[in-house]
């Protein structure tokens, strides 16, 4: 990067953002086994103590519930009002985040982590969970206290549910809790909770009234608080673990946990199994699915499964991927050696009998071709779906069946007893087999598994029906023909499956190259395009295309505001992004909208470009089809995506800056030359001013009167000269400046030299003028005060650098739509080096000297001549002498 | 001579200027009033009745054009414009607003006496055109529409007598083109330049010793026309 001289400003903002960064609110957690345990009135308690003493807390949602003691915590206490909102036409009240951050306390208390905002509500939650909210407090540099229970720990979640019978639906990422500051363990036996129970001091909702009895039984709060307990104990120990005095006891083996799934009910309990195995190991995890040819057809709602699937294992903090391979298990063993997998779960096989015997299952199979890893086959539990996260969109149905394609079958199936028809009188019924079987083969290729597999039933009774004796009749005069029959139809079968899965497949690795290919498209024409906005076009089409959506990139202006681009849009622009939003990924670099963890249920997704220091925009897309988005494979292609564009507006931005910064050093550059140049080209003529006008103020008396006058036309002809250096400064600025706006009209050219000539005619002295103007010259169409200005300018050129008996000559000739001007001159002829390098500026023909004039008058002429579209140059004449030749516009338009 | 009968108004802002035009001016003869602000010059233009006013257009309060506006809707009075080459609109602006001339920052002595005198006798003769015109060794009888050089008699087009009645009334100022169009080719033919860039072209050909570089009939770049005549032609 080329660095800019860095804004004191900016520079001062950029150390309070960071400042600000590493100021990140601490989270305090009162963890309890159960409800009821005290949390609340124990962090309600710390509060008034922390209160005492003058700290900033503040109370932002805490729900007494009628509790007396929870209600005389409060008291005393600052209390946040918290937010009405309308959700299924109740008013309920939940945590004004905008308010809290508005207030910015330095403690704020937020009871029930777990808590799931009402997504449906009016006006819409910012975050669908509670926990995401406290995050962004955080992020804000706001220290939070909050409560939570042991059985909304996303891991523990079915294992509470083992236990209690219960399913917990409102569930806090492990990660927010292992990545809390502190965990305060609020612990109460079994016994005392039920006391307490009894005398009415535990709020139980009202939903949950029946299952009261069920949930608090001694045995039931003994396991929770043993699992309370020993969540604790592993963060004591991990926190241990993590002491720089531990750091150096490397990991022996460093394990690395592979989970298999696939899109069976069974693959939650697997992901968080695998959850608390790497936990345990302390290893990193991955959640593998393979998309076999199988799988592909399977229904959409078993597909779609596995998109929860894979985000409650992102959720948890493992890793995803979605393989493609011919069979589960070659793909999932070569995964698990290349990534160097140590143990690896899958579920406990399902099929028995002799179809576990034909097709064993992938974990039986897995288990024998194992090496390298350990085996872990975790038992099936109880039944239990995934609690979809609240606003998640359904995902759109399966694809329909297209009937036509099993006309087609019936259609082969004819076509092939039409072949047999023909070849029956010639050939035995052995051949006409393989007619039946070529069909099959055809079918399966052309129309996919179930029009094949038809096709092979529909062959096998046409073959019977027609040509095996009695012909015409279903029945078999030979029994050997069953076994023909059944050789058939297995081999049709297989054929079918076969030839459709190799089909299958050939579309799914088609579609990826073609993703891929897609990719590569846009990188490679972003490559080749200039300038942000061209490259948010280019972006926009690309991403519209692959994706099947609608889609704007936001820039930000000078400001950092992002806007829409003010570029027609395109046919697939996202028209009606929500900008606020959007503001809020770019300002806090991470994902908003649709599928994510931030405003779900906004119908367009929201993602930022570049990294977390420069966020140059962001890709808003609107997809027709949610799928698109959801799937995991899609999204990370998205964000692939959403990466190159990234990148390819950052190097446009540094293109950018270094052009910037290279006008910068050139104006600098010129600065400098101008202020050398002009400090000795004022000061010699005022010099001469100033001796003169004090010899004639305090000599003025004792001088005789030629002296007088030779002084006082000496101050004449120095201002005159100065003059003319401040004008041409001046006429020069304005023109870099593109401030000069042409006033064109018709002029002729005999006019403009008149006038010229008459300006400059006292420099030019007795010198020879020689015009040589045709009479049918063309009119011109310029602006008069600048061409008489660059004729004065020529003029003065060739009275500096000329004897005073030299001659001048103008002449002009049409030449098309202009006519060429030329100005010679019979002095010493152009300094030695490139005749172009005259019309730069602060370019003399002499060095400094006695010569006045900072060298801009050629530059103005060419700037002049360029105003007009025309052209300028300096030749040396053969015989001597310069000639200065342009051109000027002699046609309007 | 009768110069001294004239009292000249100079609006300017800086002494130093101001003493140099009093110099000058006295010098010459004449007598001489000063205001430094357009308020002021527009109090001493009232109470004085001054016969020309000099006013330089970069005023402290008002700039000079509205002040040139302010005279010139109750009085005829020449007034010549001090304006530096920079301030091209400035100028045009002025002359628009009713100013008859202006000269260009750092003028030369003689160069500004010219103007006065030219604004002066437009004065005297009102819009009276003299009888007969001298460009040199070239005569010409307005009145009679006669032309007569060195080698015998000129022939002008009525076209071209009509410009140089135009350009002879105002003789020695300068005369925009758009005045000269207006006048002379009547109001709908304004924007036409062209005509009237033949017609001088014409008129330089007959009348001067040089076409090439006019002596009589000047251009004024961007503005229009000038005739001087022998007695500033020297």
């Amino acid at each position: 990067m080329i660095e800019v001289r860095p804004d004191p400003d900016q520079l001062l903002a950029h150390v309070q953002e960071e400042e600000a960064r590493a100021r990140r609110g601490r989270l305090r957690i009162f963890f309890g086994a159960s409800a009821g345990v005290g949390k609340t009135y124990a962090m309600l308690e710390a509060a008034r103590n922390l209160r005492a003493t003058g700290a900033d807390v503040v109370v932002g949602y805490v729900q007494p519930h009628g509790r007396v003691e929870t209600e005389r915590l409060l008291e005393g206490l600052e209390r946040l009002p918290m937010q009405m909102v309308q959700y299924r036409g109740i008013v309920r009240h939940e945590l004004d985040l905008d308010a809290l951050l508005e207030r910015r306390p330095a403690i704020v208390l937020v009871d029930e982590l777990a808590h799931s905002n009402p997504v449906g509500a009016e006006p819409p939650p910012r975050h669908p969970k509670r926990w995401q909210d406290i995050e962004e407090l955080r992020d804000a540099g706001i220290d939070v206290w909050t409560t939570v229970n042991v059985q909304h720990l996303e891991s523990l979640n079915d294992l509470v549910a083992q236990i209690t019978g219960i399913r917990q639906r409102e569930t806090v990422p492990d990660r927010v809790f292992d990545e809390a500051d502190a965990i305060e363990l609020i612990d109460l036996p079994p016994d005392d909770l039920l006391a307490r129970l009894r005398a009415g001091k535990v709020y139980i909702p009202d939903e949950a009234a029946t299952a009261l009895e069920r949930f608090f039984r001694t045995p039931n709060l003994m396991a929770l608080r043993e699992l309370a307990l020993r969540r604790v104990a592993d963060r004591v120990e991990a926190a241990a673990r993590a002491l720089p005095t531990n750091r150096t006891r490397a990991r022996l083996a460093a394990d690395r946990v592979m989970v298999a799934v696939g899109p069976d009910q069974q693959a939650e309990q697997l992901v968080r199994a695998g959850k608390r195995l790497a936990d345990a190991l302390d290893a990193e995890w991955t959640v593998v699915y393979v998309e076999t040819p199988r799988l592909l057809r399977l229904s959409a709602v078993d597909r779609n499964r596995r998109i929860d699937v894979l985000r409650l294992a992102e959720s948890l903090g493992g890793e995803t991927v979605t393989l493609d391979g011919p069979t589960a298990v070659a793909t999932l063993v070569e995964y698990a050696q290349t990534r160097h997998a140590t143990r690896v779960i899958v579920g406990a096989p399902k099929r028995r009998g002799w179809r576990a015997w034909l097709r064993p299952s992938t974990s039986t199979q897995l288990v024998r071709q194992a090496q390298g890893f350990d085996v872990l086959i975790v038992a099936a539990a109880g039944q239990g779906a995934i609690a979809r996260p609240p606003g998640t969109p359904t995902v759109g149905d399966a694809p329909p069946i297209r009937w036509n394609r099993y006309g087609w079958a019936l259609a082969t199936t004819l076509v092939c007893t039409g072949i047999a028809f023909f070849l029956y009188p010639h050939f035995e019924l052995a051949n006409l087999v393989m007619v039946y079987l070529l069909g099959v083969t055809v079918a399966g290729l052309r129309f996919g598994r179930g029009p094949s597999v038809m096709t092979a039933l529909l062959n096998v009774a046409a073959f019977d029906f027609f040509f095996v004796p009695p012909r015409f009749t279903f029945a078999i005069a030979d029994v050997q023909y069953v076994v023909t029959f059944a050789v058939m139809l297995i081999v049709a079968l297989v054929i079918a499956n076969l030839v459709a899965s190799v089909r299958q497949q050939t579309r799914v690795a088609g579609a990826r190259e073609r993703r891929t290919a897609l990719l590569y498209a846009m990188s490679r024409e972003l490559a080749a395009t200039r300038g942000i906005a061209n490259m948010a076009q280019v972006a926009v089409r690309h991403v519209a295309e692959v994706f099947q959506c609608q889609a704007v990139v936001l820039l930000p202006d000078a400001d950092g505001k992002l806007r829409y681009p003010r570029d027609a849009a395109l046919d697939k622009s996202f028209r009606h992004a929500d900008l606020a939003v959007a503001q809020w990924v770019a300002d806090h670099g991470r994902q908003a909208g649709l599928g994510t963890d931030t405003l779900p249920a906004a119908p367009g997704l929201y993602m930022p470009l570049g990294d977390a220091d420069r966020r140059l925009g962001v890709l808003a897309v609107l997809v027709e089809n949610v799928r698109r988005v959801l799937l995991p494979e899609q999204r990370h292609l998205l964000e692939t995506f959403a990466g190159q564009i990234g990148l390819a507006l950052e190097r446009a931005r540094l293109a950018e800056a270094a052009e910037e910064a290279s006008l910068a050093a050139e104006r600098e550059t010129l600065r400098n030359t101008l202020l050398a140049s002009i400090s000795h080209d004022l000061r010699t003529p005022l010099a001469v001013m100033a001796g003169a006008g004090s010899t004639l103020a305090e000599r003025g008396a004792g001088l005789d009167e030629a002296t007088r006058v030779s002084l006082a036309r000496s101050i004449e002809t120095k201002a005159q000269e100065m003059s003319e250096l401040v004008s041409n400064v001046l006429d020069l600025m304005r023109f870099e400046s593109g401030k000069v706006t042409l006033r064109r009209d018709w002029q002729t050219l005999d006019d403009l030299t008149g006038a010229a000539l008459q300006a400059a005619q006292s420099r030019l002295g007795r010198r020879a003028i020689d015009i040589r103007l045709p009479p049918d010259l063309p009119p011109l169409y310029v602006d008069a005060t600048l061409v008489t200005q660059l004729l004065i300018n020529l003029f003065d050129n060739v009275a500096k650098y000329t004897g005073p008996d030299a001659r001048l000559t103008i002449s002009a000739v049409a030449d098309g739509a202009f006519v060429r001007v030329c100005v010679d001159d019979e002095g010493p002829g152009l300094p030695p080096g490139d005749p172009r390098r005259l019309f730069d500026k602060f370019q003399r023909g002499q060095g400094e000297g006695v010569v006045v004039g900072v060298g801009l008058g050629l530059a103005i002429c060419q700037a002049i001549v360029r105003a007009h579209g025309a052209q300028i140059e300096a030749q040396r004449r053969p015989g001597g002498g310069a000639r200065f030749e342009f051109t000027l516009p002699a046609t309007g338009s | 001579m009768t110069r001294a009968a004239y009292q000249l108004l100079i609006v300017e802002d800086d002494p130093a200027i101001r003493s140099v035009l009093r110099a000058l001016l006295q010098g010459e003869g004449y007598r001489v009033v000063e205001a430094e602000t357009a308020a002021r010059a527009i109090i001493e233009a009232r109470s004085h009745k001054p016969d020309l006013l000099l006013v330089d257009l970069g005023l402290p309060d008002t700039d000079g054009v509205s002040a040139i506006r302010e005279v010139r809707s109750w009085s005829p009075v020449p007034i010549i414009v001090l304006s530096a080459r920079s301030m091209e609109d400035h100028k045009i602006a002025a002359l628009d607003a009713g100013a008859d001339d202006y000269v260009t920052k750092p003028f030369s002595a003689p160069e500004l006496l010219a103007r006065v005198r030219a604004g002066l006798r437009r004065r005297s003769q009102g819009t009276q055109q003299p009888a007969t015109l001298a460009l040199g060794p070239v005569s010409i009888d307005l009145a009679n529409r006669q032309a007569r050089g060195p080698l015998g008699d000129i022939h002008l087009t009525p076209l071209e007598y009509r410009v140089l009645d135009c350009l002879a009334r105002e003789a020695g100022m300068v005369v925009r083109q758009r005045r000269l169009l207006r006048e002379v080719w009547g109001p709908d033919r304004e924007d036409d330049a062209r005509g009237l860039r033949v017609c001088i072209k014409y008129l330089r050909d007959k009348l001067e010793p040089d076409p090439k570089r006019p002596r009589y009939l000047l251009t004024e770049t961007g503005l229009g026309y000038r005739l001087r005549s022998d007695a500033e032609a020297r």
